[in-house]
């Protein structure tokens, strides 16, 4: 498969004309998707998906054009398609694809081939078991309202005209579900997963827990008053966090003006407990990848250094407009030219557990989930609010559970008022690890 | 698209294995956009998209696969996955007769997208860029959007139905960003609607810019927003994403199925203030949520959720109407050949009431007026919901007073509904909207009289 890929893209750039720059992006992937409800299978899809973009610079001006397919003809009126595009773009000596800069590739084994071996018949039974133990997990669990088990196996390739030929491929499945405890009176729901990417790993035991447990504490939430306290932030909250934060140590961003911290190289931003790296080449990060989307080498980089912001995140095009070198941070689909972001986010974790954190506060909330962080957060001016919903925490143990409240503060002094790093690193299924981070002086809204 | 007779025998094969129910659904889509951004055009983007999703159902369980080859080969081999899927095995071949059903569009078309020139799409970007950098010296950065899709859709099923629909959407964005003493502020504004380049008939670009810019530019002396619970008034337009999140999901009839919803077994009841009548309305011509027919190939209906504050009915797709004996409303959607359908919002609005929207605010001692909703997010579980609030004012003594920050708001669904004491005669549709639901997005309208909900709780962080 990934041979065809880069044979397809090798036939799209030998057709670049003279003085032109061709880059192809050729992806294919085929999916699983299970999904149960009451003992028996609600739906099964099982689809291969495959696209094609490709970038054209001629005359320092850039057209881009994609399609859902693979066919010929189409192949041949998106590469049209985008160099007429080209025509109308502004002229920018900067606009040029990525130069092979050398840096050598990790080498990572992120697809697993168990994922090709399990059967049909075992992903059903693998979600109905799901189902079935978290049913009868706790008795105040009413319903499970899904369980989905989904498996891809991802092939993608970049093949440019500056001689960069890079393919990849990638396996990933995760298990879900998704759990309403409570009875007549009120209902809460709570979501658990594993994701690994061998399916014979996926740990349902940890899921049907999670779920259960996000549930249930919440029955008999109560909504707080407004004040401002310590927060401890759950490690798939903190993971959300992180992303929003990564965004504004975007060269993009900071190029055009739309980064908080743009003036702030080599200032303390944040707490000096704080050590933000985005490490692609780490394995054990669900978005690991080696390269990024053009074709160059993913590598280590560290963005805040004990609290002093170090770097920014760049493509090969913000590189070169603000005198640096891409990152390997070039981010994308085939169904758009590379931005820029961070690919595999973490924070170095501490030592201590949740336990230990929450030992430490006298009045605060453990925050297990927050809504509409997306509408909540402005990246560029900092501001954020966000609903929330989670359990107090009172002298140092975990109290009753608390709903319809919001937090919020700006990500510039939440980075500050960070007062702990738990050590309880989790690799989710997202860009950014999570792990437990007590933040001190936010103001929560309630009554 | 495809043949009559392709259809039918893919449908034919689809069932091979038995099934009450299968349907080929086949869509291609083609987009093209224009970005400027930092004062260049930064690119031009044309996409295409096509495929076939086939789906059988047995009992109640479906299975779905897709392909994006729609050759003959291509579609029979995605209607035995499909029909392996949905794995039922007693077998009878059942012949599929297709008649062809043709629903006329509430959104005629005047110019169509792809017939206008590149270079006048170009034109719109600068002109925009130049009127919101006109604003002054406090805007230092602006990104203008351009886009236009055309999607094609024909759908076939085993119980005959044949049909399709041509839906054409454009839109125009500009973002602004304003830089003062405290730091910097956003100002965006965006339309959108199902219509072709006649939109700029409709709508001054220049005009878009220069609110987006100023719109940053008042924000640069907002103060924190108040925190707690406050007397709110949404202004007209975009509010209508408060009933989206509210109650509008809620009223999906698969949360009612599964009793996910503090709406279900709620028909007939007083759930609201007498004040608010709900509508979902897929025929609303031009709207951003219009079509002819559904992603099943339903016409598209105007379905009253709430009236006079009594729950009339929830929306449906297929299969949960087919469950209960009942007709669909119209509201199976899905964001692409790649999905399945189900029971989605199409325009929703909470339609007009009788007061003056300025004796609204007169009548408030103390409070928030929201200009501009962001996106929101709900649990539909126990209807607790939240947006954003983009642009919002103080109220003090009835009147507006100074401009706040941006935060979310929160409330929960049912009693927020119950609780609204004053509804304006104001009503506007408010900006384009994509709602997302276990993972597809579909473009959704939205729109709202100003309003007044005594107590929301504002996430700022003012003391």
């Amino acid at each position: 498969m990934l041979e065809d890929l880069l044979a397809l893209g090798d036939r799209v750039i030998a057709r670049a004309k003279p003085g032109e720059q061709i880059e192809a992006i050729v992806v294919n992937e085929t999916e699983t998707e299970v999904r149960v409800f009451d003992g028996d299978v609600e739906s099964f899809t099982s689809a291969t998906s495959q696209g094609i973009g490709i970038r054209v610079i001629n005359d320092q001006r850039q057209g881009f054009a994609w399609a859902g397919s693979l066919d010929p003809d189409v192949i041949d009126s998106t590469l049209s398609e985008a160099r007429d595009n080209a025509t109308f773009g502004s002229i920018d000596p900067d606009l040029d694809l990525a130069e092979p800069d050398g840096v050598e590739m990790a080498d990572l084994v992120l697809f697993d081939e168990s994922v090709n071996d399990f059967a049909t018949d075992a992903k059903i039974a693998l979600a109905l078991e799901l189902e079935a133990m978290t049913k009868d997990r706790d008795p105040r669990v009413m319903l499970v309202e899904s369980v989905d088990f989904a498996d891809s196996v991802g092939h993608a390739a970049v093949v440019t005209t500056k001689g960069i030929r890079i393919g990849g491929q990638d396996s990933g499945c995760y298990i879900t579900a998704a759990v309403i405890a409570g009875g007549e009176e009120e209902t809460q729901v709570g979501f658990g997963y594993s994701v690994d990417r061998d399916p014979n790993k996926l740990d349902l035991e940890y899921a049907s827990q999670m779920a259960v447990e996000r549930s249930t504490r919440l029955l008999g939430a109560v909504k707080p008053q407004t004040e401002r306290l310590t927060v401890v932030l759950d490690p798939m909250v903190t993971a959300q966090f992180l992303s929003i934060i990564g965004s504004t140590m975007s060269g993009e961003a900071m190029l055009k003006g739309r980064s908080l911290f743009a003036d702030r190289l080599g200032d303390n931003v944040a707490a000096a407990t704080i050590t933000l790296v985005d490490d692609p080449t780490n394995p054990l990060a669900f978005t690991a990848s080696e390269a990024d989307g053009e074709g160059l080498a993913t590598r280590r980089n560290v963005l805040i250094d004990q609290g002093r912001l170090h770097k920014f995140v760049h493509n090969s095009y913000t590189g070169r407009r603000l005198d640096t070198a891409s990152t390997g941070n070039a981010v994308r689909g085939f169904s758009s030219t590379p931005g820029v972001g961070t690919i595999a986010l973490s924070l170095v974790p501490g030592k201590r557990s949740q336990a230990d954190l929450i030992g430490d506060i006298d009045n605060g909330v453990l925050i297990q989930g927050v809504s509409g962080l997306h509408s909540g957060v402005n990246s560029v001016s900092g501001d954020f609010s966000t609903g929330a919903d989670g359990l107090r925490i009172r002298n140092g143990e975990l109290a009753e559970p608390l709903r319809e409240f919001t937090i919020g503060s700006t990500l510039q002094r939440m980075l500050l008022d960070v007062i702990e790093v738990g050590g309880d690193i989790e690799w989710l299924p997202s860009s950014a690890a999570g792990l437990s981070l007590a933040v001190g002086d936010i103001t929560l809204s309630g009554a | 698209m495809i043949d009559q007779a392709l259809l039918e025998k893919t449908l034919t094969t689809a069932t091979r294995r038995g099934g009450e129910f299968a349907e080929i659904f086949v869509e291609d889509r083609q987009s093209s956009g224009a970005l400027l951004d930092d004062d260049r055009i930064e690119e031009l983007t044309s996409g295409r998209s096509r495929g076939a999703g086939i789906r059988v159902v047995v009992g109640d369980s479906t299975g779905f696969a897709h392909t994006a080859d729609l050759s003959e080969s291509g579609l029979l081999a995605a209607a035995k996955a499909a029909s392996d899927a949905a794995r039922d095995g007693t077998g009878g071949v059942k012949t599929v007769d297709l008649s062809t059903k043709t629903v006329r569009s509430p959104s005629p078309i005047s110019i169509y997208p792809d017939s206008v020139a590149k270079q006048r799409k170009v034109e719109l970007l600068n002109l925009a860029n130049d009127a919101a950098r006109g604003i002054g010296g406090a805007i230092s950065q602006v990104s203008v959007g351009y886009g236009d899709s055309r999607r094609r859709i024909q759908i076939a099923n085993s119980d005959g139905l044949l049909t399709g629909d041509d839906q054409i959407k454009t839109r125009f964005s500009v973002s602004c960003v304003a830089n003062g003493d405290a730091g910097m502020q956003t100002g965006r504004e965006s339309v959108g609607h199902t219509m072709g380049f006649e939109l700029f008939d409709q709508y001054d670009v220049a005009e878009l810019a220069r609110k987006a810019a100023q719109r940053a530019v008042t924000k640069l002396r907002a103060r924190p927003a108040p925190s707690g619970a406050v007397t709110t008034v949404i202004g007209k337009g975009g509010g209508g994403v408060l009933f989206h999140e509210a109650c509008g999901h809620g009223l999906e009839a698969d949360h009612v199925a599964k009793q996910s919803t503090v709406f279900a077994g709620r028909v007939g009841e007083l759930v609201a203030s007498p004040m608010v009548t709900l509508i979902d309305d897929g025929t609303m011509a031009h709207e951003w949520g219009a079509f002819a027919i559904d992603d099943e190939g339903r016409p598209a209906q105007r379905n009253v959720l709430i009236e006079d504050g009594v729950l009339i009915d929830f929306m449906w797709d297929e299969l949960r109407a087919r469950a209960e004996g009942r007709a669909s409303s119209g509201n199976g959607r899905r964001q692409s050949y790649m999905h399945l359908p189900m029971v989605r919002m199409t325009n929703t609005y909470i339609a007009n009431g009788d007061t003056d929207p300025g004796d609204i605010i007169a009548d408030t001692d103390s409070g928030i007026f929201v200009a501009q909703l962001g996106g929101g997010q709900v649990n539909t579980v126990n209807g607790d919901f939240v947006f954003g609030m983009t642009e919002a004012y103080l109220i003090e003594n009835g009147e507006i007073t100074e401009p706040i920050r941006e935060g979310n708001l929160i409330g929960n669904g049912p009693e927020v509904l119950t609780s609204i004491d004053a509804l304006g005669n104001d009503f506007e549709m408010g900006s384009p909207g994509t709602c997302g639901k276990d993972g597809q997005g579909v473009p959704v309208g939205d729109g709202t009289p100003t309003l007044r909900v005594p107590a929301l709780t504002v996430g700022g962080t003012a003391a």
